[in-house]
This record gives structure tokens, sequence and C-alpha cells, in this order.
């Protein structure tokens, strides 16, 4: 069974953990215990209604406030599928958290409260699920049951954003509307009554009908060696294998490769899972490789195909998401983590700030704040192997990582 | 040669891919290994993302002195069958020091000791990687939990102030002194790890099977009537009953399930028809609606 994870974007009170708990609850997700606790705390705190959104606000400060502090990860499946869905924040502040959770997804869900219609937050959890290049976006107007499940008001939403949409940079994204309400479960996961003219799918037909092949953005195929095995056993003396995941497209036995940085040539002898030995590894497999040759590779480096080479280079320019509370400048050195590949990082230049709700690019800036987008140029103490964000979705991304406070400090998408 | 067989699960890819990352980035890992289908799970897990070579880190038991026999008896049949490194450290020795108190009466359990003892073993061996089968829909706490996620010196969960986790790309960087708790099955549910263990043909402690046990009610639980590790009010009858466990902590805070499922089918059946968490019969969680959450920001698994 495939596993599709999904990421929600919506602003605080457009109904987002409700959403979730409704499909909890209406997949018959939600065990009696967890139930029956959502039960008790919703009568505790005076509600006359199930308040499902208890079923995902897991930390005390987010229960006391009513709100989602937490990237949270709710769990669902279904015959068809399994579901992971990353609840993120819809805070201005948290647009890191947005990013996050985006940057392991497939799918999202954006919510848009009909009462309030396409507001500014809503063009940028738009903007950010475009820059990430999500593949397939569903945009639930909610709240209909507060706006007399209006069609009217329906179609202008969904014309408002339509409008938006010929804003994006990604194209070639799927777009549907669904209008739903989260609290009293109209159209998602049953249909409704009250919306007879709607004749689409529900929010969970239209995730059932996500096609699990049609979601990752296929390229070419990358190899970075993740870690040397070297048994170095009696059965396997000599044995040396390249552990790491495949990216991007198929490898199989007998392909010539090159080792990166080396340029070496060689030709696949053997790729192992576990104690099979398989011909093919597909995507996002986790195998291992063993070479035709005896060639000296390290963890960072990169296995790839002869006729499809990546860029080597020293420097890249890429849209930065900057997540920490201390500011990028120019000059500053940074650890960029290219995969699985760490190299030493100066900030070039800072070109400009993006605004992340399509109002255009800002003028010349200095410094970069939490939340802040932007386009920067790296340069970097030893080359790496990347593709564009747009042509690979896995060899094109990295992270900053701040060497003194060790934290992930920024996401970065390659030009 | 088959052909693809290498992708089929998305899930168990992920996870060799995280413990690969573990054994790249840090210089001494531990799997915390509690007998469990959980962390026996990730040995085979383990073993998948090393093979041919072995397992390069050792397994760590926090043992509590309340864990059921069957549960030590597979633990060590486990360790000498693959070859494994075994640490043993015991929450008695950390009572007897004076560092922890022995809770007393109705609920009393060695669960919130087990955390002392646990820390005292990553300085111990200066553990900077401590592998741990937690899962994220077990509970709502562990649904914010990162993969690598962050302690400080004290072994303390700062859960408002956790890194981001983007891709998967895992940022194992920490200072001397700091650890990181990392959790490979993170993704996967219950009934994920069920299937798993049917489909691999794992072997598990018999435990987890339908078998006849000397058992009393409490709280609509069902608890094992072992007197010298289980408290028992005089009016709490002892009656043999055919049960199961479904999750394998402490005697002391596990309850049975009544089943009559006795093999890896019916078990997987069991869970597939189930409307009830296993958590449902962890006592340790129900102290308060966020129990999880201040025993992890102390240092709990």
């Amino acid at each position: 069974m495939d596993v599709l994870k999904i990421a929600t974007a919506g602003s605080v009170d457009d109904g987002k953990s409700t959403l979730i708990g409704r499909l909890l609850y209406d997949t018959k997700s939600l065990t009696s215990d967890k139930l029956e606790a959502i039960e008790t705390k919703s009568r505790q705190l005076g509600y006359d209604y199930l308040d499902f959104s208890l079923a995902t606000d897991g930390l005390v400060a987010e229960r006391e406030q009513g709100i989602t502090i937490d990237v949270a990860h709710i769990y669902f499946s279904t015959v068809n599928k399994s579901y992971i869905i990353a609840d993120t924040p819809g805070h201005v502040e948290y647009t890191r958290n947005m990013v996050t959770g985006a940057s392991t997804s497939q799918a999202a869900i954006v919510l848009i409260d009909a009462r309030k219609g396409v507001i500014e937050q809503t063009n940028r959890h738009f903007f950010i699920n475009n820059l990430l290049r999500i593949k397939t976006v569903i945009v639930a107007i909610n709240k209909m049951d507060l706006v007399d499940f209006s069609e009217e008001k329906y179609n202008a939403i969904k014309s408002d954003f339509e409008a938006l949409m010929s804003k994006r940079d990604y194209q070639n994204q799927n777009i549907s509307f669904v209008p739903v309400s989260a609290l009293k479960g109209d159209n998602v996961v049953n249909r409704s009554e009250n919306t007879p003219w709607y004749d689409g799918e529900t929010l969970l037909e239209n995730l059932e009908g996500i096609n699990n092949e049609d979601i990752y953005n296929v390229g070419t195929p990358r190899f970075p060696v993740q870690y040397v095995i070297r048994p170095k056993t009696e059965e396997f003396h000599d044995f040396r294998g390249y552990a790491g995941k495949v990216y991007g497209g198929e490898l199989s036995v007998g392909d010539d490769v090159v080792v990166l940085p080396s340029q070496t040539k060689s030709k696949i002898k053997e790729i192992h899972f576990y104690d099979k030995k398989v011909e093919t590894a597909s995507r996002r497999s986790s195998v291992l490789i063993t070479l035709e040759d005896d060639v000296n590779i390290s963890r960072g480096d990169m296995i790839v195909k002869e006729n499809d080479l990546p860029t080597v280079d020293k420097q890249f320019t890429a849209t930065i998401s900057w997540m920490d509370s201390q500011d990028l400048t120019a000059g500053k050195k940074y650890v960029v983590q290219h995969g699985v590949n760490k190299v030493l990082a100066k900030v070039d230049q800072i070109h400009h700030k993006i605004n992340p709700d399509y109002s255009g690019i800002d003028e010349a800036v200095n410094a970069l704040s939490m939340n802040d987008i932007a386009t920067v140029s790296f340069k970097l103490n030893k080359p790496i192997f990347y593709d564009a964000f747009k042509s690979h979705r896995t060899n094109g991304s990295f992270i900053l990582i701040d060497s003194q406070s060790n934290n992930t400090v920024g996401a970065g998408f390659i030009q | 040669m088959m052909k693809n067989t290498a992708s089929i699960n998305p899930l168990e890819n992920e996870a060799i891919y995280i413990f690969r990352e573990v054994a790249a980035q840090f210089e001494r890992p531990v799997l915390l290994f509690s007998g469990g289908k959980d962390s026996i799970t990730l040995v085979r897990l383990a073993q998948k993302a090393f093979y041919p070579a072995k397992i390069p880190f050792p397994l760590m038991h926090i043992d509590t002195g309340h864990n059921f026999p069957e549960t030590i008896e597979f633990r060590d049949r486990l360790v000498k069958e693959l070859d494994l490194e075994l640490i043993v450290r015991n929450v008695q020795d950390s009572i007897n020091e004076g560092k922890v108190k022995e809770e007393s009466g109705k609920y009393a359990s060695r669960n919130v000791l087990q955390t002392t003892t646990l820390l005292d073993a990553i300085e111990e061996f200066k553990f900077d990687a401590c592998i741990g089968g937690a899962r994220r829909d077990e509970e709502k706490a562990r649904a914010k939990e990162r993969i690598f996620s962050v302690r400080d010196d004290f072994g303390q969960w700062d859960e408002k102030n956790q890194r981001p986790e983007l891709f998967d790309m895992l940022n194992g960087q920490i200072e001397l002194g700091q650890n990181v708790r990392v959790f490979p099955i993170s993704n996967w549910t219950e009934l994920d790890v069920w299937s798993y263990i049917q489909k691999e043909q794992i072997e598990i402690p018999s435990i987890y099977f339908a078998h006849t046990r000397a058992t009393f009610l409490r709280d609509g639980l069902i608890w094992s009537a072992d007197d010298a590790v289980v408290y028992r009010e005089k009016d709490e009858e002892v009656e043999e009953r055919v049960v199961r466990f479904r999750t394998v902590g402490d005697m002391s805070c596990t309850a049975a399930v009544l089943s009559g499922a006795s093999d890896i089918n019916t078990v997987v059946q069991e869970i597939r028809d189930s409307t009830i968490s296993e958590r449902g019969a962890r006592i340790d969680d129900k102290r308060s609606e966020a129990a999880m959450e201040k025993r992890k920001q102390q240092g709990y698994f």
C-alpha cells in the first residue's frame, strides 16, 4: 500500500484541525478511547458539539490557547491508501512550519474560510505550495454552513483563487475545489445534501483519486552515497558496498555510471536489498550498490548515470526560506547540507526578497529575518553535484545549518 | 534475480535511510531495546540497513525489574542468535543508590523512574544518539516529535523550540553533552508494525499471543496477578482468563486484552478490527491529558 503525505495550510480559525479531526472521525480512524477523550474535553470546555481539533492539538500550550504551534503528524488509512497529514500552523510568524510540512508532502490542502474568502494568508499558503512544487493542491472552502451553503459565494471564492493561479510560477500543478463544512461534515468524507449544486468529488474522494505514480516529480537517477559498508568478515572479505537511497529515477545492474567528484567511470555490478540481489532499484528505495571497479568512494559522493550528469559547481543561486531568529547577512558562513553531503558556504549576495503573496519582489535588502523568502547566491568551499529544483525536487534542495547553534536555519531551492 | 523487490514499502525504505544516517553522523549510537514489538522491528530494520555487515552499535535495555519474564527470555535469545552486543542497566540499582524513590500505592509503577537510569547510562557510555521505537501515531505529544530530536545536557526535550525537519535531510549536528533521540519508525502506525512483523515473519515474545493467565480487574482493565510486581487490593479477585498483550511495557502498567488471537495472522486481523488504541491499555498515559509530554520533557524515551 502506498503512503500519501499531505500538507495542510490555513489561517488561524479556518478550522484546519477540525477538518483533520473530521477526516479521522468520518473514516472511522478515531479509536473509541480517543473519541471518548474528545467527548469529555468538549464537555469540559462547554461545547455542544465535538471539538475535533482536540484530536490533533497535542501540546499543553496549544490546548490552552486553542491554537496549533508545531507541525503535528496525523495518520489514517482507507482500504486504498495510507495518509500522513502534516498539520501546519497558519500564523503569519510560522511560515517556516508551512515550508517544513510542505517539503515532505506530495499533496496539499489549502483551507479558505467561506465568510472571509481569499485573503492575504491564502496567497501566502498557495505561494509556498507552488514554490515547493507540490503537484496536487485541493482548495477546501470551509465553513459553508455559515454562508448558507451559497453556490454564489463558492463560485466567487473559486474565481478569486483562479485569478491567483494565473500568477503562479509552477503551472503544472493540479488544483481542485471542494465546498465543505468540517464542523458539520459536509463533503469531507460524505457527500452533502446541502450542496445539490456541487457535483464534484468530496475531499476524501479527491485524495483517493490521486494517482500515486503521478505525485513524484520524475527526474534522472541520483545516488548520493550515505554510508560505505565493509563487513570484513570471512564470508564477505573483500566486499565493499555503497548504501544510499535512489532519487529521481531507476538504477539497474549493468548501468554505466560516473562517480562524483572523482569523475571515475564504472558499471553497476550488483544491487542488494538486505539478503536479496535485485536487478533494478526504483525511486526512493534504500539499497546497497557494488561497482565493477575498485573505486575510492566515501559519504557524500554521488553515483550517477554516465549520460546524465548533474551540475558540478562551487557556487549557486537559490531561493531561500529563512527560519532563524538571527538574520542572514552577506558574508556570513553556514553549513549547506545537500542531501547527505555537507559543505561550508558563504553568503555571496542577497539579490532580493520575494513577497510570498504574489505582490512582487522587494528592492535589494541587506539581511533576511525569520520567515523571509529571498534569492541568494552562495560560494562553497567544495563543489556539490546539484540539479535545479525545477527539474529535480530532491537534488535541487538543501538545508542551511548554523555551525554555532547547530540549528537548521533555512531551506533552499536551487535555481 | 527478482525485479524491483527493493522498493515495495516506503516506510521500510525511510527507516533504513534513517538508520544509515545515524551510523554515518554519530560516534556512539545505541538502540534502546525494550523487548516490545516496536524495538524488535527496529532490530530487523537495522539488520537490513547494514547487511552484510553487522549492526554497528549496541542494544541497551533499561530493565525496570517489572518486565514480563517472557520478554527477558526473548531478549536474551535474540541477542544470542543475532550476535548483538547488549547493555543492561537496572532501575533497581538507581533505587538502591538513592537516586530515585520507588512509588507506592495502587498505581505504583517504575515507568517514570526509568528516565533517571536511562540518562545515567547515556552519560556513562557517552551515547550521542539513542534510537527508539516511538511512533507519532501513538500519542498526541509524540505526533510533534522529530525523527532526529535533540536533547540537552539534562536529557530534556524542548518541544516548542525544535529544529525544523525538511525534505529527508536529517541534521545531526550537536554540541558535546547533548544527544539525539532517533525515531526511525516515526511514520509507522500500529497496524504498519504488525503487518511488517507478519510479512517478515519476525519472531516476537509469546505474551503478544493469546494465553491463559491469572488476572484481576481494575478500572475496567485486565491486570496480571503477579503479586511480587503488581499491587492488588484484597477485594480484587484473581481469575484465569484467556488474554494477550497488545503493547509490552512493565507488568505494573500494561493491561491485557481478552483475545483468542493465537498467531500473527489473527493478531493482525484483530488490530484491523479494533476500535481502541494500543495506548488505551497503558495506565502510564492516563495519569493526565499531558502525561506523555511531561515525561518527554524530562528525558523519557
